[in-house]
């Protein structure tokens, strides 16, 4: 029996190759990075929207607030668990976005190529000569902060990643020989692309993803943090730093926990992306 | 040669027209740019003789015309808020942004140019797993929380260096710092796998043959060819620079461009906003240009087969 696999002559994910620490630590973070923010409601050890006007600007005591409280008197610990559900949704869903956007115009831009291969690399050209921040406040000028405001602007200036990636590999997969096969026993374009070279262009997706995630992540919290992504009040990542700037001289854990909550996922992501490549291209070690 | 030239230059050309493009649409995806630009409680009359004025009662590809050819005068409009010529405010503030940026990639270029090189020499030596490990953090660090983390140490506790403001080369380091920390990792990496690339390579184990002490072979052999990934790189690099002094301008109250696009956004003033997306882009393009001859001047091959791109 010929496996799909075989069939479109791809490689494998992981061919063979043993994980590697960095990789496995990774995994470790970002398992337990989901699992806390799936069950935040049941193990958060208060309300994290519960003011308490006396326990205002708590240093950490154990048991009662383990990373303290915020200005408001709220448990720093609760809101942080409670953000990682909405800071990794906008991630992730931005990330997908912008996927589905980038992999389909570059499947066919790489497949197609001539006028529209040209028009559209060009477009990418010009979208990235717009850095993400400027782009980002000026949309945020006119449009105004809000959750679906940041996903697009997020999908918007990172589509073009995706979109490289996918039109060389296909560019370079549209002369292989399965390719021609298909095409000699009569398959239809939609047909060849989505069943043929799709298949082996997956695996570079799913490292740009990866890679992409750890990057919206940073750029959520940024935007959040300068006031420009989502509306006041929405416990995300980047809003906790924010809320401890004023008490930067009075009380460091406000900023500190929530910042390193991002740095630790942020690495635990990328060392899951380094992993993913490393093993698909062996010569980037 | 002259041909490459003219293509980049025509290719800039371009890029700069679509970020035209992408700075009117700006102005135009909230609908009515007039609700934008006018304070909230603008009389329906004044908002209809307000939109005749600004032309904005006409058919868009003819705005469109209208706003390219302000813009190519440098009129970018007048500013609501400081109540003068958007541009020139803009142009007041770039000087302070490009010092910043000067001295954000100085510093990622300084530490990340010997650390990329000891790494790919020494590899898997203590040295290139401490600079792996950097590189690692440099990376997933935001900007914005390493600014406050380095404001409480450096400014607050230990009191070496200003909180905010600009008052002379010593409020530049700890900005410079934020702006160029992801920069700094990732030239590093390249540098580093760059470089190991290029000295598994033939003509370096030649070099090597023939007796030529490790600093030789680096100098001469493999560090011009392993630097045409990392000057490419800086090209992408640009607008991570950019897009992290924008951060660092807010945190320190650093007196550049960034500072006033985001102070501009409480304002609503379009105009500076504008002014400050196409100032930006218009910077982005440059520098690619720059990165692009220099790296045909690197290598012959893509001045000469260019035909592919």
């Amino acid at each position: 029996m010929i496996t799909s696999q075989e069939r479109t002559g791809g490689k494998e994910l992981l061919p063979g190759r043993p994980m590697n620490p960095g990789g496995m630590i990774g995994l470790l973070i970002v398992g337990c990075v989901l699992l806390l923010s799936l069950l935040a409601p049941w193990i958060s050890p208060h309300d994290p929207e519960l003011q308490d006007i006396n326990r205002r600007l708590q240093p950490p005591t154990w048991p009662d607030h383990p990373l303290g409280t915020d200005g408001l008197g709220r448990d720093i610990l609760s809101r942080i668990l409670h953000g990682a559900r909405i800071s990794s949704g906008i991630s992730l869903s931005a990330a997908v976005l912008s996927g589905v956007v980038g992999v389909s115009l570059g499947l066919f831009a790489g497949y197609f190529g001539g006028i529209p291969d040209s028009l559209l690399s060009r477009i990418a050209d010009i979208q990235q000569a717009v850095p993400f921040m400027v782009l980002a406040i000026g949309v945020a000028a006119v449009a105004g902060a809000g959750l679906l405001n940041l996903v697009l602007v997020l999908s918007v200036t990172t589509w073009v990643n995706y979109f490289r990636v996918v039109r060389a590999e296909v560019l370079a997969a549209r002369e292989e020989q399965y390719v021609w096969a298909a095409r000699a026993v009569g398959c239809s374009s939609v047909r060849i692309i989505f069943r043929h070279i799709l298949p082996n262009v997956v695996a570079s997706i799913i490292v740009v993803a990866t890679l992409l995630i750890a990057n919206m992540m940073i750029f959520e919290a940024s935007l959040s943090f300068l006031g420009l992504g989502v509306p006041p009040g929405t416990p995300t990542w980047g809003r906790l730093v924010s809320d401890g700037r004023e008490y930067v001289t009075s009380a460091w854990w406000i900023s500190f926990f929530p910042g390193m909550a991002i740095f630790i996922t942020v690495m635990g992501i990328n060392l899951i992306g380094d992993w993913l490549r490393e093993s698909l291209d062996p010569r980037s070690s | 040669m002259l041909s490459y030239v003219l293509q980049r230059l025509c290719h800039g050309l371009l890029v700069l027209w679509g970020v035209s493009v992408i700075v009117f649409l700006l102005m135009h995806l909230s609908g009515d740019p007039a609700t934008v630009l006018l304070p909230l409680d603008t009389p329906p009359e004044e908002v209809e003789a307000f939109r005749h004025k600004m032309g904005l009662d006409r058919p868009l590809p003819i705005q469109y015309l209208l706003f390219v050819s302000r813009m190519v005068r440098g009129d970018f409009g007048y500013s609501y808020h400081y109540r003068t010529d958007a541009l020139e405010i803009v142009l007041q503030r770039l000087p302070a942004t490009l010092r910043l940026a000067a001295a954000a990639l100085s510093f990622s270029l300084i530490l990340a140019l010997p650390a990329g090189a000891i790494a790919a020499l020494k590899k898997d030596s203590f040295l290139d797993v401490a600079v792996r490990v950097l590189v690692l953090i440099g990376q997933a660090v935001p900007g914005f929380w390493l600014a406050l983390m380095l404001m409480m140490l450096f400014s607050v506790r230990l009191r070496w260096l200003p909180v905010s403001g600009y008052t002379g080369w010593r409020s530049l380091i700890l900005p410079a710092v934020t702006a160029g920390s992801f920069s700094m990792a990732s030239i590093a990496r390249l540098l580093r796998s760059g470089l190991l690339e290029v000295l598994g390579k033939d003509y370096i184990l030649t070099a090597r043959a023939k007796g030529l002490s490790s600093a030789q072979v680096l100098t001469r052999h493999a560090l011009k060819n392993a630097a045409i990934p990392a000057v490419s790189m800086i090209a992408i690099q640009t607008g991570w620079l950019l897009g992290g002094s924008v951060i660092a301008e807010v945190i320190f109250a650093y007196p550049g461009l960034g500072y006033l696009a985001v102070n501009s956004i409480g304002y609503r003033d379009l105009p500076v906003i504008q002014c400050f997306v196409t100032v930006m882009a218009a910077m982005v393009v440059v520098v690619n240009l720059v990165v692009d001859l220099v790296y045909a001047w690197l290598d012959p091959r893509i001045r000469l087969y260019q035909n592919d791109h």
